[in-house]
């Protein structure tokens, strides 16, 4: 059985399993979006690796993080623009 | 605020099979080397998550082997720089560090390539190599409906990995002809393990449509995707799903190459026999010197790493094989061009660059990248034009490539020493 870590999504309590991303934990908690962007279109991932910047949410209080390269990690706090 | 500066012998940058190939062939030669990737974890695209899951056992071996060799191994580090000669700029977690080095092997992979079309912004429309990473690192997409569309052989790898975890893809739609495919499939003949692989995917993708010369239109859904648009021939039509993986080939990470001021040629670097750029002490292996997969990224990797720790002699052993996967690769590159087609698909409302809204009608209006840049901010963003670049080289033929520092985008506080802006 894999650990799991519990991490926040817009304050909603979320359980993933060790090595999921904050990208993963935030589509896995039904988010259907992950900012909005300048004209405020709803934008989720693009490319999953890094380089895009379209999976940019406020991770432990630092904004503009990619949440597709940072692991959870436990009582992360993850928010995106809603 | 520079915490922990570092020097090597050797640098790495990129820890995919290129990168762990050229630090553990540097390290078992006794030099001190170190990789540095900006991923949690070693593995790159490919073998992604490979570290904890192991299902691959070639990456299992390399895994073990970059334990033992007693390489550095710095994950979720960003170079963003290098304000002198020999020593780069990273940046990892809230620190900033300065990594000395006598030599450096560039190893940055490469990024999907992403044409626009109609609704292409809407959540879930994602790259194929994208949705494949989301998925190993922890989404779940069983019983999801999945259009895969765009080209290359990552497609069908890709398919083949959604089913596996479950996902209901509904069809395959590549857009080179059947007619390219067929000539590519023949010189596959004479790639022993590339057959294999190719009788394993289509075991596995039994069932699933697989369309050459086939292309997404565009994408429709209000919030999300719920359907996408496809067409092949003369034929139209609408497919529901819950995503649309959809990516053109790659195209490859040459930015920090090119801050370094290694000389390109047709958008890769360019490399000697060692793999050596037109820098001396800067190597590159894998993609970036010629998008080729896997087999060739290893090879590569290895000469490089070998011929910077100056074992030249175990770098030539592996001169041969490259020449044999070289010849596949230019294959692949032949098989997979785009279509014109595809750069009739964009509307006038359709947005180009995703980071600063701009659209395919304002850009039009520009005739170089340039004075698109200064007009509208197209490739201004936080990405710096690493999507929308290739999309508007297709689209409208404008050379993009201009690097500045730092490549990547840095928290403010991080430059407080001065970076970059004493180049303004």
């Amino acid at each position: 059985m894999s650990k799991t870590v519990s991490v926040a999504v817009n304050g909603s309590r979320v359980t993933v399993t060790e090595g999921t991303t904050a990208l993963a934990a935030i589509l896995m908690n039904g988010r259907t979006f992950v900012r909005r962007s300048v004209m405020g279109e709803p934008r989720g991932a693009l490319c999953g690796m890094g380089v895009c910047f379209e999976c940019r949410a406020t991770i432990n209080g630092k904004r503009h993080s990619r949440s597709c390269m940072i692991l959870c990690g436990q009582e992360m706090d993850i928010r995106t623009d809603e | 605020m520079s915490n922990g500066d570092r020097s090597f012998d050797l640098i790495v940058v990129g820890a995919g099979p290129a990168g762990i190939a050229a630090a553990c062939s540097a390290a078992e030669s006794g030099i001190h080397a170190a990789i540095v990737d900006n991923s949690p974890g070693p593995g790159g695209q490919i073998w992604r998550g490979e570290s904890r899951t192991q299902n691959s056992r070639e990456a299992a071996s390399w895994y073990k082997r970059l334990i033992t060799s007693g390489v550095d191994i710095l994950t979720a580090t960003e170079v963003f720089d290098q304000r002198e000669a020999g020593k780069i700029s990273a940046e990892s977690a809230n620190n900033l560090c300065q990594l000395s080095y006598k030599k450096l092997i560039i190893c940055t992979g490469a990024r999907e390539r992403f044409l626009p079309f109609p609704g292409w912004t809407l959540p879930n429309v994602i790259g194929a190599g994208g949705l494949q990473a989301l998925v190993k690192s922890g989404l779940a997409v069983s019983g999801q409906k999945i259009v895969i569309a765009g080209s290359g052989p990552l497609l069908l790898a890709v398919a083949a990995y959604l089913t596996e975890h479950g996902a209901d893809v509904r069809v395959i739609g590549e857009q080179a002809p059947w007619s390219r495919l067929a000539r590519f499939s023949f010189s596959l003949v004479f790639q022993g393990r590339k057959v294999l692989q190719s009788f394993q995917l289509r075991r596995q993708l039994s069932g699933i449509s697989y369309r050459a010369g086939c292309w997404v239109v565009e994408a429709e859904g209000n919030g999300r995707i719920e359907s996408v648009t496809l067409r092949s021939g003369a034929k139209t039509w609408k497919e529901p799903c819950d995503y649309l993986a959809c990516g053109f080939h790659l195209v490859p990470n040459t930015e920090l190459a090119a801050l370094l001021g290694c000389e390109r040629r047709a958008g890769f670097v360019r490399v000697n026999n060692f793999q050596e750029s037109s820098i001396a002490g800067i190597y590159c292996a894998g993609e970036p010197a010629g998008i080729g997969g896997l087999e060739l990224s290893l090879v590569e990797g290895q000469i490089a790493g070998y011929a910077a720790a100056g074992q030249r002699e175990k770098a030539q052993k592996y001169f041969g094989e490259r020449r044999r996967l070289r010849r596949f690769a230019d294959a692949l590159q032949r098989t997979f061009a785009l279509r014109n087609e595809l750069s009739t698909l964009p509307g006038s409302e359709t947005i180009v660059c995703r980071c600063e809204d701009v659209s395919f009608g304002r850009l039009r209006e520009y005739s170089s990248w340039r004075a698109a840049k200064l007009q509208t901010r197209c490739g201004m963003g936080p990405c710096q034009g690493r999507i929308c670049g290739p999309a508007v080289e297709f689209l409208f033929g404008w050379k993009t490539e201009f690097v500045r520092p730092p490549i990547f985008p840095v928290a403010a506080e991080m430059l407080a020493g001065g970076t970059g802006a004493e180049r303004n």
